[in-house]
């Protein structure tokens, strides 16, 4: 399963998501191979998050993961994937309140397929706070801590993708304990409201939603005893049930 | 390239059959996380073995030395055991010698060779704490106490040092023996209670009594508050007066004798920490050029730099990489690229570099790509994702060369280890087990199998056990002795001598 992210050749097979030989060349990329890059976004970004939680970060192993973010985030741009949307401050927290929360998210996520910019009334998610762009169904995947990650609330191009690895390196050596933690502080009562969000927005899927939440935490913390297997062919199973309700 | 997909080729090259001599360390399935080593270094004559653990303690051990014929004085003067001291035939110290031991000065002088068959046993002789669990009240973060790195100093005299460090501080031991003391001093009992002076009738002068071996280890000097970064390496000088140590970021030169001051040999923090992308992974000093030493990458690259020609050897005088092939190219290309470990062979004309699926071997004359390149587990790079996943991809191996340079060793997963022979281009896996425990048990060759139908004794890939690493590895100078550890546990392997 490491090869389907292996550039050169073309895909075997849109639902052989084990053996392939290669990834693209470059060209347009299917489906499934754009959802395994993405899950491979978002595990490096749990990756990088959990960085900050450690005591002190392994230098080396961050800088390796943000370098993989940086080269998925380059050929998304590339791919034409990478998308990103404006928030609407309207109804929402304080502005100080955003910007922090805006950091953090502000390593943007694509706007997998073809969904339009915010869309009030977009009958899937009746909860939906009108200026959160729309998640695609294999995002709902995450743990509610990621969350943070994915909320397309810049406007930016990869500049502000850019800063928030910066703002990882920053508070790898930072020098007062509480920056982290205000990073974290100033989310707050916006948090909840992005879980709730999230949460509602796969209201109808409840069931399909933890599975795929397991299966994604399972994914990011394996247990210790495991070998090498793969969670993604849960994450594929998971991620079906999901697009079809 | 020699075999990929592990064992490709029979037994070890020249006839080198290895087998099993000793293993140290618990039982248990349960293995206590302070017990894990993290280093293993054998001394510059192969007699001392230390290993640091992840609860900051050094072990030392070291190797029996058969029983001679003491030609010096020593038994007639301290009077110790005359009848056993005058037997002429060898008979290992492990077993036969009793507890008074002879100084390490004269077991040196008087090794005997004429049973090259019979080998010493590895016994502990000293163990320490080197350091303890720290707190950073700036930062709010621990320090960890894990010893990164040991390195020996060359001996000089009868006691034996070495630079131990964890991730922030660099400390140099001593460690030396006591097998006499002082009895009959005037002022003091035996007990060490002063006595009463006026019940002094007469002098006498202490004399020199023997004891009970006692091995000290005492810090000697303590290299603090110089690095931001967690160090990685450590490295002596071939001056045997200064030596280097490394982080993420940044190299010191240190001399041995002062602490107070380090000079900043290489520094590759960008002004903007958001511009990093690069950090420093490994260093080496050369072995025989006390200017040269080389840093290795995280984005696959060595640079080897020549102290003479600036005070801040920013700029590399030579600069190794060998140019990707495109056609393999994946998203964890440069992950799998970082080096994690880099090291000159006894001769200093080659190094070699550990990378995650590979070790190679570059000629320091030609920077374009490496002399030779061994596959450790080719069968890896189609897992490459689950091993993202569970973070196995950052782990980071150690590599070392056999005493001639002839071979070269490193560790993988499920406790196996790989040798390569660079003369006879084959090479083996080996496991450290303790199924395989039998003293003088021959190693069996092992075999990963890739795909496809299994032959018996092979094991699948998706048997192996990622949680067992070989992450450290040492080989003895001389002889063909190796130290395996495998988490808790150290192995001690030998070449049966036909």
């Amino acid at each position: 399963m490491g090869t389907m992210f292996a550039r050169g050749l073309k895909r075997k097979s849109a639902e052989d998501g084990e053996d392939v030989e290669g990834g693209l060349a470059g060209t347009q990329a299917t489906p499934s191979y754009s959802l395994q890059r993405q899950s491979l976004l978002d595990m490096s970004l749990v990756k990088l998050q959990l960085c900050h939680m450690l005591v002190e970060p392994n230098l080396c192993r961050s800088v390796l993961i943000a370098n993989t973010v940086r080269q998925i985030q380059e050929e998304m741009t590339q791919d034409g994937t990478w998308r990103v949307v404006a928030p609407q401050a309207a109804g929402r927290a304080p502005l100080d309140r955003l910007v922090s929360t805006e950091i953090l998210c502000r390593s943007v996520r694509e706007q997998e397929g073809e969904r339009p910019a915010p869309d009030v009334g977009d009958g899937r998610m009746p909860g939906l706070v009108p200026g959160l762009s729309a998640v695609p169904s294999a995002q709902a995947l995450r743990s509610p801590q990621s969350s943070l990650w994915e909320v397309d609330s810049s406007r930016e191009n990869r500049g502000g993708f850019q800063k928030s690895l910066d703002q990882i390196f920053e508070t790898l050596e930072s020098k007062t304990p509480g920056s982290v933690e205000e990073l974290f502080s100033d989310v707050d009562s916006s948090y909840y409201d992005l879980d709730a969000v999230l949460t509602g927005m796969v209201g109808s899927t409840q069931s399909g939603h933890g599975s795929g939440l397991q299966a994604f935490t399972s994914a990011a913390t394996p247990p210790p005893g495991s070998s090498c297997r793969s969670d993604l062919g849960e994450l594929d199973h998971a991620v079906e049930i999901l697009v079809e309700t | 390239m020699a075999g990929a997909g592990g064992g490709g080729c029979p037994a070890g090259g020249n006839d080198l059959q290895w087998c099993f001599s000793q293993v140290k360390g618990a039982v248990d399935e349960d293995v206590a996380e302070a017990d894990i080593i993290s280093t293993v270094e054998f001394n510059y004559s192969g007699d001392l073995l230390a290993t640091g653990d992840k609860g900051g303690r050094v072990v030392i051990f070291q190797r029996e030395q058969e029983a001679v014929v003491r030609t010096k004085c020593r038994i007639w003067r301290d009077g110790v055991l005359p009848l056993f001291a005058c037997i002429l035939a060898v008979r290992y110290a492990a077993t036969a010698l009793p507890a008074e031991r002879w100084g390490s000065g004269l077991r040196e002088a008087h090794r005997n060779k004429s049973r090259p068959h019979s080998r010493g046993e590895y016994n502990v002789y000293s163990t320490f704490q080197s350091h303890e669990p720290e707190f950073d009240y700036l930062k709010s973060l621990e320090i960890e106490e894990k010893i990164n790195k040991i390195r020996w100093l060359p001996q000089q005299n009868a006691a034996h040092f070495l630079l131990s460090t964890n991730d922030k501080t660099i400390k140099l031991w001593k460690i030396s023996e006591r097998d006499k003391r002082a009895e009959g001093y005037n002022l003091k009992d035996e007990d060490g209670r002063l006595r009463d002076p006026f019940r002094i009738t007469a002098l006498r002068v202490p004399i020199l009594k023997p004891m009970d071996l006692m091995v000290e280890a005492s810090p000697r000097r303590i290299f603090a508050n110089a690095h931001t970064y967690h160090i990685n390496s450590i490295s002596v000088n071939s001056d045997h007066e200064t030596y280097l140590s490394a982080d993420d970021l940044r190299i010191n030169l240190w001399h041995l004798e002062i602490t107070d001051r380090s000079f900043n040999i290489v520094d590759i923090k960008p002004v903007n920490m958001e511009e990093l992308t690069e950090v420093i992974t490994a260093a080496e000093f050369h072995p025989h050029q006390c200017n040269v030493f080389v840093y290795s990458s995280s984005k696959g690259t060595i640079r080897l730099c020549d102290m003479r020609s600036s005070a801040l050897c920013d700029r590399h005088a030579k600069f190794f990489e060998e140019p990707e092939d495109p056609s393999s190219r994946s998203f964890f290309s440069e992950i799998i690229s970082s080096i994690s470990d880099v090291k000159f062979s006894h001769s200093g004309r080659y190094m070699m570099t550990r990378d995650y699926l590979s070790v190679k071997v570059w000629d320091l004359n030609m920077e374009s790509r490496p002399v030779e390149t061994h596959q450790v587990h080719e069968y890896l790079r189609s897992k490459l994702c689950s091993l993202y996943e569970n973070d196995c991809i950052f782990d980071k191996f150690e590599c070392c060369w056999s005493g001639s340079d002839s071979a070269i060793m490193t560790g993988s997963y499920n406790n196996f280890f790989r040798m390569f022979d660079r003369t006879t281009r084959r090479d083996v896996t080996l496991e450290a087990s303790r199924e395989n425990s039998k003293p003088r048990a021959s190693l069996k060759p092992r075999k990963v199998c890739t795909g496809g139908k299994r032959k018996k004794d092979e094991i699948s890939v998706d048997s192996l056990d990622f949680n067992k690493k070989i992450l450290h590895t040492a080989w003895h100078p001389a002889e063909n002795i190796i130290a395996v550890a495998a988490t808790n546990n150290l192995y001690i392997f030998q070449d049966k001598v036909n």
